[in-house]
């Protein structure tokens, strides 16, 4: 009778893990469209929530003080951090949130590997893969966190012999896995000794393959960071031989990896080329080549306000500096304006502009855009003569027209949003430095071209002034 | 012992295919939401730290301690993960309807 109740819970347990896993994957399946979105996240929630809850019947737990403890604290600052959080720091957010699903992942394989002794191979490599891609994760997480939220520089940070000292770091955290799985004891003597050395090493490497990557490249290491979140979580369910997290982890690393190369296309650049060297070496070779490009011609907002009000068609390209200027509010008023003037308006949003995949859909979705008047640049490129206007805000490398036209340039064959080809292009910029990768922008110096310098959001609110005036 | 390591290699291969499938069919608008929700779903690693929380901390105390650590960063994850997705799915609207 014992025996039979055993099983049954085993049982119960198992199928459960395989409802969650399918509520995982109706999640994300739902998630294909706004409308069923929400109601995605809220069936992989309650896929969360149900693996939670029959784990806890789990008969291997004999003590729920702990867990209980743990579930607190963890779900106070959780509720406090997601309700908080400003949209325009989602970045730094999900940023830090991968971090904590790496080191999550890291104590767990951890925990495994300290309260077994005699573990087959098998398992102590994917301890192994757990600690690795959890403290990388984490190191690196943080080091991403950092640089978003200007804690740390976000200017690339490169040295010579970078590469090599990564593939250094590498190989000796290689041999000690060699070691934790195989030869005990060549080089230390406990348990102990080999998982804080991994540990370590996993965190100095996580540390050294972000920090040379500068901030204008954020969207590509958000995106990896959060694939290798899942990874971890997944060689996790090899370490307690558990498919819920090998599925649910398989899910995040599938979805972290094709939204890494979507970015990596946007930009026209392949991941190593990313990863490996930062984009400010390549930088001082080309910009001294066209130093006479031209005149650069400043506007008014009245002379701005004279020209929006008699075009029928504008275009709005946002960029970081809309994000750093919170100029979305104010720029959604004008958009309103606009369209009550008679004008289509349109929002071009490049896959990275910004410093996460979506963050400016999701800063335009706050300040109340309706999500079908966003298009992406390939929809809006081929009807740029059409577009009467078009107003950069806080954009500059997504409209370079040298990506199309200077082949020296290090961003040529980027895919761009060619604003250049509009009647007339207004950019709001606060000065003439250049954008962030710090290259020269032809576009300001184009007969088409309208400068209006000033804070995004001040020139923005002075534009709606003028026509409520 | 083998046969298990195979299926749940089996359960990996098939899971990275499927989500390939599922996640190229998310349009660029709604990436954000998507990041932090599998954000929240990595934090599934939470079963495991439930399991080494729970595992006695009289016989078990540093399993239990790095349990207990994982459970508060594995839940952080989680809670914050989902609760933050549905804020911002919450703000996609389409304006036709007003």
């Amino acid at each position: 009778m014992i025996f039979l109740e055993e099983v049954n819970t085993t049982l119960i347990v198992n199928l459960s893990y395989i409802l969650s896993s399918m509520l995982f994957i109706f999640g994300l399946k739902m998630l294909g469209s706004p409308e069923t979105a929400r109601k995605g996240n809220l069936l992989s929630s309650s896929g969360m929530f149900l693996a939670i809850v029959v784990t806890l019947l789990d008969q291997n737990i004999v003590d729920f003080s702990w867990i209980v403890i743990g579930l607190c604290i963890g779900a106070s600052i959780g509720y406090f951090a997601a309700t908080k959080v400003k949209m325009t720091s989602m970045p730094e957010m999900v940023a830090l949130f991968n971090g904590f699903g790496g080191i999550a992942s890291l104590l767990v394989g951890s925990a495994e590997y300290l309260i077994n002794i005699g573990l087959n191979a098998a398992s102590l490599l994917a301890i192994f893969l757990t600690v690795l891609i959890g403290g990388v994760t984490f190191s690196g997480s943080l080091i991403a966190w950092g640089k978003l939220s200007e804690f740390i520089g976000g200017k690339p940070f490169l040295y010579k012999g970078q590469q090599i000292v990564n593939f250094l770091l590498l190989a000796i955290l290689l041999i000690c896995g060699l070691e934790m799985i195989f030869i005990q004891g060549l080089f230390t003597e406990t348990q102990y000794q080999i998982l804080i050395l991994i540990c370590v090493l996993a965190f100095i490497l996580g540390i050294f393959l972000v920090i040379p990557i500068g901030g204008a490249d954020m969207p590509v290491v958000i995106a990896l960071l959060n694939s290798f979140s899942g990874l971890a979580a997944c060689a996790a369910g090899f370490v307690i031989e558990n498919n819920v997290l090998i599925v649910a982890g398989a899910l995040v690393g599938a979805s972290g990896l094709i939204l890494t190369n979507i970015m990596c296309k946007a930009m026209n650049r392949s991941l190593a080329n990313v990863l490996f060297s930062g984009f400010g070496a390549v930088i001082d070779l080309s910009s001294g080549e066209k130093a006479e490009q031209g005149e650069v011609k400043p506007l008014s907002s009245s002379d701005a306000y004279l020209i929006l009000e008699a075009s029928s068609s504008v275009l709005i390209v946002p960029g970081y500096g809309m994000a750093v200027a919170q100029a979305q509010h104010v720029v959604r008023e004008l958009g309103e304006l606009l369209e009550a003037n008679g004008a289509e308006v349109r929002y071009a949003i490049h896959p990275v502009a910004g410093r996460m995949p979506g963050h400016m859909n999701v800063l335009l979705a706050e300040a109340n855009v309706s999500y079908d008047v966003l298009v992406e640049p390939e929809d809006v490129n081929p009807i740029m003569d059409t577009v009467d206007v078009c107003m950069v805000i806080g954009a500059n490398d997504v409209v370079n027209p040298d990506a199309k036209e200077n082949q020296g340039s290090p961003i040529y064959g980027m895919p761009i949003i060619e604003v250049d080809r509009a009647k007339t292009t207004f950019v709001l910029k606060r000065s003439m430095a250049s954008g962030f990768a710090g290259i020269q922008n032809p576009l300001f110096f184009k007969s088409n071209t309208r400068m209006l310098f000033g804070d995004a959001k001040d020139s923005v609110s002075a534009l709606v002034a003028e026509f409520k005036a | 012992m083998e046969t298990e390591i195979t299926l749940l290699l089996f359960v990996l291969v098939l899971s990275i295919f499927l989500g390939f499938e599922l996640i190229s069919k998310v349009p660029s608008t709604l990436h954000t939401p998507l990041m932090s929700g599998a954000n929240a779903i990595s934090g599934i690693t939470l079963v495991g730290a439930l399991l080494a929380s729970g595992a006695g901390f009289l016989s078990q105390p540093i399993t239990v301690l790095l349990g207990t650590a994982a459970v508060i960063f594995a839940t952080i994850n989680v809670v914050g993960g989902y609760l933050v997705t549905n804020r911002m799915l919450s703000m996609f609207k389409k304006k036709d309807v007003e």
